[in-house]
């Protein structure tokens, strides 16, 4: 990264992994779990988060010095109101099916934790610039965890990626389904996005011990 | 009649917590005692009380297309400020928190000092934004219903919040694998739990919900008999947890 310093560079890095805002911060689990029954969902929630973290972010920090504290939530709320409404009216402008889909759920990127989180963590004592990295970073991490979600469920669930057949036919009995295997489809249904992420933090706390809680 | 099945139905069948995952961010953070998490959750349940028949006034009155209309003449029916609604709501949640915290602080001090920070942060608590979300993508037709459907919803938060802490403070000695300690742990109970709220589905036969998948295969009806098994398991630890 000849662009950004090392410390830029952590900034975007370590939520990817270690500092992962869903499975260490524990922040933004409502969405990563309800609307990763398929990629597709995963994938224009994480683009949604991303623009409205790292614009939210960089609004915040701008401000930080003139937002009195004690109504400093409300004035968070009204910034990120008003980058989702935008998100909300370009979804509906250009893919109104998966704005159908995801419906309620796109409003609820207000009240997501890792915005507020952020902000009241990062925005309001660090510049805009590395604001707008921490905001990008952590939009990432959180949307990694919900890509690598919805792969497993949508995989596992409907044997589809994106809507298209990789595993074979199901009806016309191909590929995979020729020799017996049957789509799960326990996956597909809410208790098993729990169920996943709890997976995935286990994997991730086994290969790196540090991060183990004591209860 | 109607008022009694949307409230259970918004306890049991669309239980915030278990069913749309909303609020699973204080959920998780605020359950290690059961002290705090009853707190919290008698919190959570005042606000989406009124939260929920507030917003309903906004979006019939203001925020629905036409909605002007009714109450301003004529003049003003082709307007829509539906594209308002998340900035309204909020504003509404955000006033109604700082008036719970207000109160709290007043009448119970050592709760305000329990809850410390998440009181606040019940402004960002998903269930109550989407309570009023909810409310208005299922078009709830009377503000009763609508007070119904926000005391409800609270309640189910407020059931798996109480259950979870619970269990969080009884597994506190059990032996759980190292890296699943703590957070993960918790989310596998949830999902278990989740399975168990699962089968309250089949509570209400006003047939409203018909089941999703009309023709279900072998491999379906065989993975409906194990989550029958667990949830039965589930149920009476469920039970235990509670009491």
């Amino acid at each position: 990264m000849g662009l950004l310093s090392k410390k830029d560079a952590a900034l975007i890095k370590d939520p990817l992994a270690d500092n992962n805002p869903i499975t260490i911060q524990v922040l933004g689990i409502c969405s990563a779990l309800a609307i990763t029954a398929q990629l597709k969902a995963s994938i224009v929630m994480t683009i949604s988060v991303v623009f409205v973290l790292g614009l939210g972010n960089v609004v915040i920090s701008l401000i930080r010095n003139i937002i009195p504290s004690k109504i400093r939530i409300i004035v968070q709320l009204t910034v990120v109101a008003a980058l989702v409404i935008i998100v909300d009216q370009v979804l509906k402008a250009f893919s109104y099916q998966l704005s159908k889909e995801l419906g309620a759920f796109i409003g609820l990127i207000i009240t997501n934790c890792i915005i507020m989180g952020r902000f009241e963590a990062f925005a309001l004592g660090n510049g805009p610039w590395k604001s707008f990295l921490d905001g990008i970073g952590n939009a990432l991490g959180y949307g990694v965890l919900l890509i690598i979600v919805g792969f497993f469920r949508e995989l596992l669930g409907s044997g589809t990626l994106l809507g298209y057949k990789v595993l074979g036919d199901p009806i016309g009995k191909t590929g995979l389904y020729a020799i017996g295997y049957e789509n799960n489809g326990f996956m597909l249904l809410a208790p098993m996005a729990l169920i996943v992420v709890g997976i995935i933090i286990w994997v991730q706390r086994s290969r790196n011990k540090a991060l183990i809680e004591d209860h | 009649m109607e008022h009694l099945e949307l409230f259970f139905k918004s306890i049991f069948i669309d239980n915030m917590v278990f069913a749309t995952f909303l609020g699973m961010c204080s959920y998780l953070a605020i359950s290690k005692k059961v002290s705090t998490s009853v707190g919290m959750g008698a919190a959570v349940i005042f606000v989406l009380c009124v939260t929920v028949p507030v917003n309903w006034l906004l979006d019939q009155y203001i925020l629905q297309p036409g909605a002007l209309g009714k109450w301003l003449g004529e003049d003003y029916s082709s307007y829509d400020l539906s594209f308002l609604s998340f900035i309204m709501f909020i504003a509404t949640i955000a006033t109604m928190v700082q008036l719970v915290e207000i109160i709290v602080e007043k009448f119970a001090p050592a709760l305000y000092n329990s809850l410390g920070i998440f009181l606040p942060l019940i402004a960002v608590n998903c269930a109550i934004l989407g309570g009023s979300l909810f409310m208005q993508s299922r078009e709830i037709p009377t503000i009763s219903l609508a007070a119904v459907y926000g005391l409800g919803s609270g309640i189910g938060w407020f059931l798996a919040i109480l259950s979870i802490a619970a269990i969080r403070e009884k597994i506190r000695y059990s032996n759980v694998p190292p890296a699943l300690r703590g957070l993960g742990i918790t989310f596998i109970i949830t999902g278990l739990m989740a399975i168990g709220f699962m089968s309250f589905g089949g509570m209400l036969t006003g047939g409203d919900e018909e089941p999703k998948e009309a023709s279900k295969t072998a491999g379906d009806v065989k993975i409906q008999d194990e989550v029958q098994k667990d949830v039965k398991k589930i149920a009476d630890n469920h039970i235990k947890g509670i009491e």
